[in-house]
């Protein structure tokens, strides 16, 4: 058990790296109720979110679609990344890291006070998030939640939908298929018992970390912070600088040159990669440092991968080397995501 | 937990077999490996390194973290455990038989400053208050 913004949680239930696997092959399961889902209620709930996410609510058209975004401060860094459900013209839903969680309630609701007064923010600590993931973990949850079939087989990802007690998205952190599941917290225990009864293997925050590694998906707090721009955080995709739309934190990042990128490394000698190691490439016979933001073992590749903030310069193909110790191992940079439904995509 | 009685520790948790021909064989315990976790990586010395007492000199890595290993006792490497390079999982599926390298005492006297169970026991005691 490790402490964990705040929450006492597993790194494993036994084996990480069995939990990993079962997760690619077949199903596994995360208690993810650490993280905050914060209901947005009133009239103005759309337009006030339009201006305080980088990723543009209005995309989201369907009731029920999520959207991946980044919620900045004025100077462009990244207070946290977050899942947006659209339930109705005057209910949203966001999705928060645990860790900021006290943060972000406090940002949103002076926001709120300053650009909506009169829309309700609630924390919601009453429910609780259970993660169902792998290429069989649709499946199970049909099994466990009795006529869920019907309702959410036809759920593309990041889609969402409400059935009995349950609130049902297809999305995760683990690049595999499954669903995230929100429900209220009295009923988490009993749920947790029925999906394991059905198979379903549980799995600690170690192997969560592995998986969404292979993913390519961003941890905050590692890969992005407050200090960082997110578009040299790979995540340029989430951020709309299209529309005429003003949010907080676009100023910023118009006026600011970016001059790095994250990107991938496949270690290719022997050894681990970690966060915080030193990256040395060179370019036109120039010398760049950079510095991994995370790092680890790929179950599924059976090597060291990592992502790493290098040099706009640096580009795929490319060899550097990584100050591990004493030693300088050499490692190819690459595009991820590295694994992708099982499957290695490098 | 079992600790075999017929071995020596350390502090920092790595067991040594003296053997009949006067060599000694080092790995870690059990308890280092349950906090550490799936082995994924192993660096052992070469052969031939003269290690002094304490020095660092092996890496375990697993999915969590590093952990140095220090040598028990002076002592020139005479073999390496060659399993380990492709499965440092062995080391998890039993630590105790898993070895990382065998080593020629250079100072017999180190070998009294080793543990016996009962006193790796009361470290492993003191550890988890």
């Amino acid at each position: 058990m490790v402490d964990f913004g705040g929450w006492d949680m597993p790194l494993h239930y036994g084996s990480q790296l069995d939990e990993h696997r079962k997760v690619r092959s077949d199903a596994g399961m995360f208690d993810v109720s650490h993280m905050l889902a914060v209901d947005i209620k009133g009239e103005s709930a759309r337009d006030f979110l339009r201006q305080l996410f980088a990723n543009n609510v209005d995309k989201l058209t369907q009731p029920g679609k999520a959207l991946y975004s980044c919620m900045l401060n004025p100077q462009g860094g990244v207070i946290d990344d977050l899942i947006i459900y659209f339930l109705t013209e005057s209910w949203f839903r966001v999705v928060v890291n645990a860790g900021t969680a006290d943060k972000d309630m406090a940002w949103m609701q002076a926001r709120r006070d300053e650009l909506a007064p009169g829309l309700e923010i609630t924390p919601r600590r009453d429910l609780a998030m259970i993660a169902v993931q792998g290429p069989n973990a649709r499946a199970k949850v049909w099994q466990v939640i009795a006529g869920s079939q019907a309702v959410t087989e036809n759920l593309k990802l990041f889609q969402a939908t409400t059935f009995d007690q349950y609130f049902i998205a297809r999305t995760g952190y683990t690049g595999e298929d499954g669903f995230e599941i929100i429900l209220p917290a009295t009923g988490a225990a009993d749920f947790w018992n029925a999906l394991h009864a059905a198979g379903v293997a549980p799995a600690g925050l170690g192997a969560r970390d592995t998986l969404r590694l292979e993913a390519g998906m961003n941890l905050y707090g590692q890969d992005m912070d407050e200090t960082t721009n997110p578009l040299e955080s790979g995540l340029a995709w989430t951020v709309d600088l299209k529309s005429e739309r003003d949010f907080i934190g676009k100023q910023a990042l118009l006026e600011t040159p970016v001059t790095q990128q994250l990107i991938g490394l496949l270690l290719l000698d022997r050894g681990v990669l970690r966060s915080h190691q030193k990256v040395i490439a060179r370019h036109d016979n120039k010398e760049a440092e950079g510095e991994i933001t995370s790092g680890g073992f790929s179950p599924t590749l059976n090597q060291s991968i990592a992502l790493a903030r290098l040099p706009s310069q640096v580009s795929a193909g490319d060899e550097v080397q990584v100050v591990v110790r004493d030693k300088m191992l050499r490692a190819k940079v690459v595009k991820y995501p590295f694994v992708r439904n099982g499957k290695s995509l490098i | 937990m079992d600790i075999p009685t017929n071995l020596k520790y350390t502090k920092s948790h790595e067991w040594v077999r003296l053997e009949d021909d006067g060599s000694a064989t080092i790995g870690i315990t059990q308890h280092a490996q349950e906090l550490l976790g799936d082995m994924v990586f192993v660096e052992i010395p070469q052969v031939g390194r003269k290690l002094k007492q304490r020095e660092e000199c092996a890496v375990v890595e697993s999915v969590k973290a590093a952990a140095d290993v220090y040598a028990p006792i002076s002592g020139e490497v005479t073999a390496i455990n060659p399993e380990l390079q492709s499965a440092p999982e062995k080391i998890n599926q039993d630590a105790y038989a898993a070895w990382l390298f065998k080593l020629k005492p250079t100072n017999t006297a180190d070998l009294d400053g080793l543990l016996d169970a009962a006193g790796y026991q009361k470290v492993l005691e003191s550890e988890a208050h």
